[in-house]
């Protein structure tokens, strides 16, 4: 495999130099690596003083492959991934049929190698048929290729059955994520409770819908031992459990969503479909402490959450409409939006989308360290632009950032040392 | 077999818990003699004559049932099959009035099986008669675990010092907690593996050393023995299917090979086969689960006897109605 030389490239930690990659991985980096030094390399990309990073980790995407290719397939999905410098993406199970039979994830690690651009990790289903009664062959699954246990977006109720699953999960060090949301409280909400709700007359969620369901998975975890990552975690309340968990030493980790750090719930006034989401926007009091919570690591990992929704789907009644919104391709800019109003460093907000959640995911890419895998990308911080939906790569358009200026742009996406973009 | 090496001091057989090395040594030996009675052609003895035995079988039962009933007639006894489709606790009956109601018969001796744990304490409370415990819900089968510890010493010689593997279903399992308990007490070193769903960590309180993985589990073991997996604890209540478990924990020619290369194994029945032991493991060279069915009658025999030596003398008419002494 041909050599790759990158130069005057500044690198996340706010110091800079070449990067030099050979045989798919990152061979050797630093301010000694020039033209000088390793200029043998068949290829040498000169970053004009551009970021160079480790290629986003995203854990948790909706693809519609199979069963809902209209959507979004493994190839339009990895084709927004790369514009967005998303290397490695954790899929959702949530597909027809659901990921839980070791078949099927054979299946998406092969078509995913067949036709993605980027490296397309598939989770599998932590009951089977995500149908919250009993447990899915986390061993064979686990043999197959899946790296986490996840009903996706269907919370499980039953805490006799997580508890099974969770002591099961624990034998094969599995990683158990759940989206924590009890359904009875959340009934048809589609907003949590508050003015905003009322203003707007539209059925609300109260926010210990997902404090009780986390408090509860975390008496289990604690109760079983078991490596937890909470999916999306969006309220006060939740955090504060979260919190307790970690003082206790508990093996778990949260992530949150691009959304919930960008957006809020005023957002929505006008019924604006586009930003209607699952967990529901907060307020901006509680956006700010999301950020903050990522600012301090209490917040592990910044997900995109990218659900890709057909127009049909969103152009109804606020109340009526899918959740959902894609993520993959603004996720970065977006972030970004954190750094410059300096609310989060640079070096933390990458970490939330590389190191952080590939430790989560025992995976040895996210990082530029020697050895690692060859998952790069060059960003220009500094370059705006203006959202267009329509242009974005995603089968579905639903962008809750349609119009949004933004700034940063993905110039390169290398996956195993091989340039799978260049903008 | 008219001696008793030891004189076994209980009225009745509810559990091996409770039991001393010499009690226990005491019914193995008097098993020992019955298994040579039950090898010859005249097989019947006279040491439980006019005694009366009801087998009271409140769960499905068809080999411990009638290696119970075999064991009674081999020994002279007559015996009675009470099952539960035939009996009156269909008609609301409860276990007490049951009970009271076959004690006014005056039988000698019952077998009970019953699929709550300690409903077979409840009963011996309140007859007059020898109760033996056939199987207690989750919690103790003292003759299967009898039937064990006798194929394992006849194989092996001694129990002392062996290490022995019980693999699966550990949390449902009345033949384990009986087996565990015996088998320490006998000095055996024992190590249990399945998945957590069905070897919950606090088994270790009861002496034993918990695997999750039977490569690890079985290696230089002396004997394993394979439990039952129910049916409907197979399909994503506690392991996700069949085919995930026999995966991990079934019992296979290669993972037998682990083992020491002597190593014995055992199977308390009925087998799911192709769930938790493959054929051609079950039905092997190194497979003891024919012998055991044997040893069962035997056992069974001895535990009659036994208990039958501290009822009221035959001659003695007024002893009926006197309350057996306690040791």
């Amino acid at each position: 495999m041909s050599a790759t030389l990158f130069v005057s490239a500044s690198f996340p930690d706010g110091s800079g130099g070449g990067l030099y990659v050979e045989n798919a991985k990152i061979a050797d980096i630093g301010p000694h690596v020039t033209r000088v030094s390793h200029g043998k390399a068949a290829q040498v990309i000169d970053c004009r003083g551009d970021l160079l990073a480790p290629g986003l980790v995203d854990m948790q995407a909706f693809i519609g492959e199979p069963g809902a290719e209209y959507r979004e397939t493994l190839s339009s999905a990895s084709r927004a991934a790369v514009r967005g410098g998303v290397t490695t993406l954790v899929s959702m199970p949530n597909t027809t049929p659901p990921v839980d039979d070791p078949a099927i994830v054979d299946y998406l690690k092969r078509r995913a190698e067949e036709k993605a651009l980027v490296r397309i990790l598939p989770a599998a289903a932590l009951t089977k048929s995500l149908q919250g009664r009993e447990i899915s062959e986390i061993g064979l699954l686990q043999q197959a290729g899946a790296v986490a246990f996840t009903d996706g977006h269907v919370s499980i109720g039953n805490a006799g059955v997580m508890r099974r699953a969770f002591v099961y999960a624990k034998d094969f060090d599995a990683l158990i994520m759940h989206f924590a949301q009890d359904k009875n409280l959340a009934g048809e909400g589609v907003m949590y409770e508050g003015e905003w709700a009322v203003r707007l007359g539209l059925p609300a969620m109260p926010r210990e819908a997902e404090s009780i369901i986390l408090e509860r998975d975390l008496r289990l975890v604690a109760l079983t031992g078991v490596r937890y990552h909470a999916l999306s975690v969006t309220t006060l309340q939740g955090l504060e459990v979260i919190a307790r968990a970690k003082k206790q030493g508990l093996p778990v980790t949260c992530g949150v969503s691009i959304n919930h750090l960008t957006l809020n719930e005023n957002d929505v006034s006008g019924y604006r479909t586009f930003l209607k989401v699952n967990p529901p926007l907060v307020t901006e009091d509680e956006r700010i402490a999301l950020v903050e919570a990522v600012a301090t690591g209490l917040i592990d990992v910044i997900c995109s959450d990218h659900n890709p929704q057909d127009v049909e789907n969103k152009r109804l009644p606020f109340a009526e409409a899918a959740f959902g919104a894609v993520g993959l391709e603004t996720m970065l800019s977006a972030a970004l939006r954190l750094v410059s109003a300096g609310q989060v460093s640079l070096s933390r907000m990458l970490e939330a989308m590389t190191s952080r959640p590939a430790d989560i995911l025992r995976l040895p890419q996210g990082r530029l360290s020697r050895g690692a895998p060859a998952d790069l990308i060059r960003v220009d911080l500094d370059e705006p632009y203006v959202v267009d939906a329509l242009k974005l790569h995603s089968r579905a358009k639903n962008s809750p950032f349609d119009e949004a200026k933004l700034q940063g742009v993905v110039k390169l996406t290398m996956v195993a040392g091989r340039v799978v973009y260049q903008g | 077999m008219t001696h008793l090496p030891h004189l076994f001091r209980h009225r009745h057989l509810l559990g091996i818990e409770g039991l001393s090395p010499h009690d226990i040594n005491a019914l193995l030996d008097l098993a020992d003699e019955a298994v040579d009675v039950s090898r010859k052609v005249d097989k019947k003895r006279d040491v439980l004559r006019g005694r009366t035995q009801i087998n009271l079988f409140f769960e499905s039962s068809t080999r411990t049932q009638a290696s119970f009933e075999l064991a009674g007639k081999r020994l002279g006894a007559d015996v009675m099959n009470m099952s539960v489709a035939t009996s009156s606790l269909k008609k609301g009956e409860t276990l007490i009035d049951t009970a009271m109601t076959l004690n006014a018969m005056r039988p000698d001796l019952i077998v009970v099986r019953h699929s709550a744990a300690g409903a077979v304490h409840l009963l011996a409370r309140k007859v007059d008669c020898s109760v033996i415990n056939a199987g207690d819900g989750a919690h103790e089968h003292p003759t299967q675990a009898l039937l064990d510890a006798l194929t394992i010493r006849r194989n092996k010689g001694q129990i002392q010092g062996l290490t022995i593997a019980i693999c699966g279903d550990i949390l449902h399992s009345r033949v384990a907690r009986s087996n565990i308990i015996l088998l320490n007490t006998l000095g055996a070193r024992i190590r249990v593996i399945g998945p957590s769903t069905l070897v919950p960590d606090s088994i270790a309180a009861i002496g034993v050393e918990i695997f999750r993985d039977m490569e690890r589990g079985l290696r230089d073991v002396d004997i394993i023995m394979m439990l039952r997996l129910q049916r409907e604890r197979m399909n994503g209540a506690f392991v996700p299917s069949i085919r995930e478990y026999y995966r991990f924990w079934g019992l296979n020619a290669e993972r037998l090979a682990l083992a020491k290369p002597d190593a014995l194994v055992m199977h308390p029945g009925p087998m799911n086969r192709g769930v938790e032991i493959s054929s051609d493991v079950a039905d092997g060279a190194q497979s003891l689960i024919r012998e055991q069915v044997e040893m069962g009658v035997a056992v069974r025999m001895a535990v009659l006897q036994a208990l039958a030596q501290n009822l009221p003398d035959t001659s003695s008419e007024q002893g009926r109605n006197q309350a057996v002494a306690q040791p």
